[in-house]
């Protein structure tokens, strides 16, 4: 699975982009999050408040409850400011 | 309807001349540009996007826009890097037959360019960066399209 961060997510994680392998019991976004969470440091940090953080994926927004298996790309970023 | 993300600045003229041609039977052209304010004191913005995901989402709204509006041709150029206060960020043109069309087309584009297309803005000021947070209006402006079929 590749994981991208974008804005200050990607800064305050220090990467933009990572590869993992899935645990087989993470299925959803929720249990991905928790999966981040746990690696503790900053990623407990910007895992923890999720209220700001959007996730896509397979580049299609999607909320916490969506499905993820192997081979997905899943980005977490902060809500969009473009325009 | 075309997308492109961009470094470059864009000439509005060349864009509303291609659109019309594509268009075949313009009655009605309308153009938003969207463009860096010098407010508090802001030096630069420099503006993040998700590559993929974000021609994606623009061209996923330029569908519905046409499938809601039949027969207009749309065109959205949003820069992407380092830009200063004054300068061009975000091109949305639609061509049409009549105006109303093209006003409301154009606003849908932008509203849903504002509150999905994956963009950050960076801002710099006096030497220190912050990231521009959503706004709650752009939001409810968005939500005046949703329809429920």
């Amino acid at each position: 699975m590749t994981l991208l961060y974008f804005a200050w997510v990607r800064q305050r994680l220090g990467t933009g982009e990572e590869r993992i392998d899935l645990p087989a019991k993470v299925r959803t976004v929720a249990e991905l999050v928790e999966l981040l969470r746990q690696r503790g440091g900053t990623f407990a940090d910007v895992f923890s408040g999720s209220d700001n953080l959007c996730v896509a994926v397979n580049q299609e927004h999607a909320k916490w409850d969506a499905a993820v298996a192997p081979g997905d790309e899943v980005a977490f970023f902060p809500p969009v400011t473009g325009g | 309807m075309t997308v492109c993300i961009q470094a470059a600045d864009f000439d509005i003229a060349v864009e509303v001349a291609t659109l019309k041609q594509r268009c075949g039977d313009a009655g009605a052209v309308v153009t938003f540009t969207g463009v860096v304010r010098a407010d508090n004191g802001i030096e630069a913005l420099t503006l993040e996007h998700y590559p993929g995901m974000t021609e994606r989402e623009i061209a996923q709204h330029e569908a519905e826009a046409q499938s809601r509006w039949p027969g207009i041709e749309t065109s959205v150029i949003h820069r992407v890097g380092k830009l200063a206060p004054g300068d061009n960020i975000v091109l949305v043109a639609v061509a049409s037959s009549h105006r109303k069309t093209a006003f409301e087309a154009a606003e849908f584009l932008m509203d849903y360019l504002k509150t999905r297309a994956p963009f950050w803005k960076l801002e710099q000021r006096l030497g220190t960066t912050e990231w521009v947070a959503t706004r709650d209006s752009d939001r409810q402006a968005v939500s005046r399209w949703r329809r429920e079929d």
